[in-house]
């Protein structure tokens, strides 16, 4: 039998070759612009690294380093440090977390399992819908207006992360949605069947088997809280603080005038104090600066010295978004391969 | 057998309170979205009528000059708008072809495990903070074009546009690959036994599908080129500039707003006001947008 014979009646088009050559070199063409992608990302993480580390091993030691970490911004480039900008950061990413996760998971949850199909629900869908779309300088015109200056509540870090807060709400709550709309109808039957009510069936069944996509949201929603500036930018958050929100234990002894100019020497239950978010002394109502803040603030000055600066502190910047989002990625991957309903 | 008495009436629902409570307090975490969008409206709306009443609506809408500091400040949205939307156009020239790319290679040629690998990276992507897009494009990307056009300032919109534009590639990579692979197989296969090969498939049957998600896939990254604020506040240059040349520098609406509140404005004078009128002017170009793309994927939506 003559297999490599056409069937009778056929006959391979004349232009097939040059068709399929267009084929293959569009293959060429999307591998090229994808990886673009990995090219730019791994670009921007040499820039930095090759920008900053020297910066942080000048002297082939740990020291400036260790320097760069525990020290104020300065005017000389290599006495400056991001010690404000990372203690700050930590504060307000713990203070959105705090805000943005009971608030964005209770939204998500009550959208999926509770919401009835009527106006008010329309409406609410709407706006999480926008407010994902709304660009975040803009939620620092509104942390502006309403928190700094109608409630004078001042540029502090309860403010900073009230604002990032609302700027995540969104993320974290289309996110809820998606696991838990994702949980199968028959695990709630199932709950409610037994004599369950409702919150039981949601907290005890759905939420658990929800929680991995749940938490990515999270994840994702609080790496970009940690690298935003513009809100920040717009609220009158300073760039130059050379104080900590909270005291170290050092601190201990330390002589401090208080506003009526009476001298004071500082206990450890001062210090003690000024690590609790509220109080007289809560680092909530206090003044701080950010990571990205200190970047962007080194970026406008002219000497390249503070560029080197800028670089390392991008450096460290980029180091924790890349590990907080590969760790969601992660995650997704692991439930998507381990989940089969 | 003995009847057991019926001490309970399990045929009325009992009302239970706590359900009710909790009900309702996952309510009130819903609609602080709806309290969230309404004071971002009142907000914006009540400080910009301040500016708007020393500054007429016809003046901010068309004079041609932003001066905020000159001895008689003009206020014309103009150049700021043409910043925004300059350094967007130049965003989109490189993220439409590029994303789309994407998109079609992603989609339609690539394997399962390409996939795999390409997605996380394109997410990693989207993740970096802008500020440290913002020192690429100062640092890398307009000396690179400098090679090419030795006299670019090193204030101008087409590296901040060309960095905008790599920001936006994985939102429309992502957004109209989605959209392509809900495209039904069949069609893929029809067109397959037609004697099309991949490429024409992708181009003739596979995007005019999914054309709705992929315009709208557009529209959204566009929305988000207007709202970026960090890459042109860094790269973009701080001066207002009508123009439409994109190696000048010029200011954009968000590069405005930063550079303002990064000076020491005091509370009530018109220049804390003009932020705001500028933010509006910011809102409701991005809530077009917005409503183009949702309108987009709605109207031109081909069901299977």
């Amino acid at each position: 039998m003559a297999a490599d014979a056409a069937p009778t009646g056929f006959a391979a088009p004349a232009n097939l070759a040059i068709r399929k050559t267009f084929d293959a070199t569009f293959v060429v063409w999307g591998l090229l612009a994808t990886a673009l992608g990995l090219t730019v990302l791994g670009a921007l993480l040499f820039e930095l690294v090759s920008d900053g580390l020297p910066r942080l091993f000048a002297d082939g030691s740990f020291a400036p380093a260790a320097q760069f970490f525990s020290s104020f911004p300065a005017s000389k480039a290599a006495e400056a440090g991001i010690l404000s900008a990372w203690v700050g950061s930590i504060l307000v990413v713990l203070t959105t977390a705090a805000i943005a996760i009971p608030l964005g998971v209770a939204a998500g949850v009550y959208l999926e399992e509770y919401a009835p199909k009527n106006a008010v629900t329309g409406a609410i869908e709407l706006t999480v819908n926008n407010l994902a779309g709304v660009p975040s300088i803009i939620y620092g015109l509104l942390g502006l207006g309403l928190l700094v200056q109608s409630l004078k509540m001042g540029s502090t870090i309860l403010v900073g992360g009230l604002t990032l807060a609302l700027l995540i709400l969104p993320v974290i709550i289309v996110a809820t949605r998606e696991a838990v709309r994702s949980v199968p109808r028959g695990i709630r039957e199932a709950a409610l069947s037994v004599g369950a009510t409702k919150w039981m069936a949601t907290k005890d069944h759905v939420l658990p088997y929800a929680s991995p996509g749940i938490v990515t949201g999270v994840i994702i929603g609080v790496s970009r809280a940690l690298g935003e500036t513009a809100p920040l930018i717009v609220i009158g958050v300073p760039t130059f603080v050379a104080f900590l929100p909270v005291m170290m234990p050092t601190e201990v002894g330390t002589v401090v005038y208080d506003q009526m100019g009476n001298e004071r020497t500082l206990s450890a239950m001062d210090v003690a104090a000024s690590w609790s978010p509220i109080g007289p002394q809560g680092w909530l109502d206090q003044s701080f600066t950010v990571l990205p803040m200190q970047m962007f603030n080194w970026t406008q000055r002219p000497e390249p010295e503070f560029l080197q600066n800028a670089a390392a502190a991008g450096m460290v910047l980029l180091l924790i978004t890349l590990i907080l989002n590969g760790f969601a990625i992660a995650l997704r991957y692991q439930m998507r391969k381990n989940i089969r309903w | 057998m003995t009847d057991v008495p019926i001490t309970r009436d399990f045929t009325r629902r009992r009302f239970l309170w706590g359900e009710r409570l909790i009900e309702a307090a996952l309510f009130g975490a819903a609609a602080l979205s709806l309290v969230v969008t309404v004071s971002i409206v009142y907000v914006l709306l009540s400080e910009s009528m301040r500016f708007f009443a020393q500054v007429p609506i016809g003046t901010f809408v068309s004079d041609t000059v932003w001066a905020p500091l000159f001895a008689e400040p003009r206020y014309g949205i103009a150049p700021l708008l043409c910043g925004t939307l300059l350094s967007t156009l130049v965003a989109l020239a490189f993220a439409v072809p590029v994303g789309l790319l994407v998109a079609i290679y992603l989609s339609e040629f690539a394997s399962a495990r390409a996939r795999e690998v390409i997605k996380p990276v394109l997410e990693l992507l989207a993740g970096v903070p802008t500020v440290i897009f913002g020192y690429f494009a100062l640092l890398v990307v307009t000396p690179m074009l400098r090679t090419f056009i030795p006299e670019l300032p090193t204030f101008n919109i087409l590296s901040a546009g060309l960095v905008i534009g790599i920001l936006i590639v994985p939102y429309i990579a992502s957004v109209s690959e989605d959209a392509m692979r809900a495209v039904p197989n069949a069609m893929r296969e029809g067109s397959f036994a037609l004697g099309a090969t991949k490429l024409e498939t992708a181009f003739s049957v596979v995007a005019p599908a999914a054309i709705s998600g992929i315009a709208g896939a557009f529209v959204l990254g566009m929305s988000r080129a207007v709202g970026e604020t960090m890459v042109v506040a860094i790269a973009g240059g701080q001066q207002p500039n009508l123009t439409f040349n994109p190696t000048e520098g010029a200011a954009t609406i968000t590069a405005f707003i930063a550079q303002v509140a990064k000076g020491d404005i005091q509370y009530g004078t018109l220049e804390y006001y003009s932020i705001y009128a500028a933010g509006l002017a910011l809102l409701v170009l991005t809530l077009g947008f917005n409503l183009i793309a949702f309108w987009l994927q709605r109207t031109f939506r081909e069901q299977y």
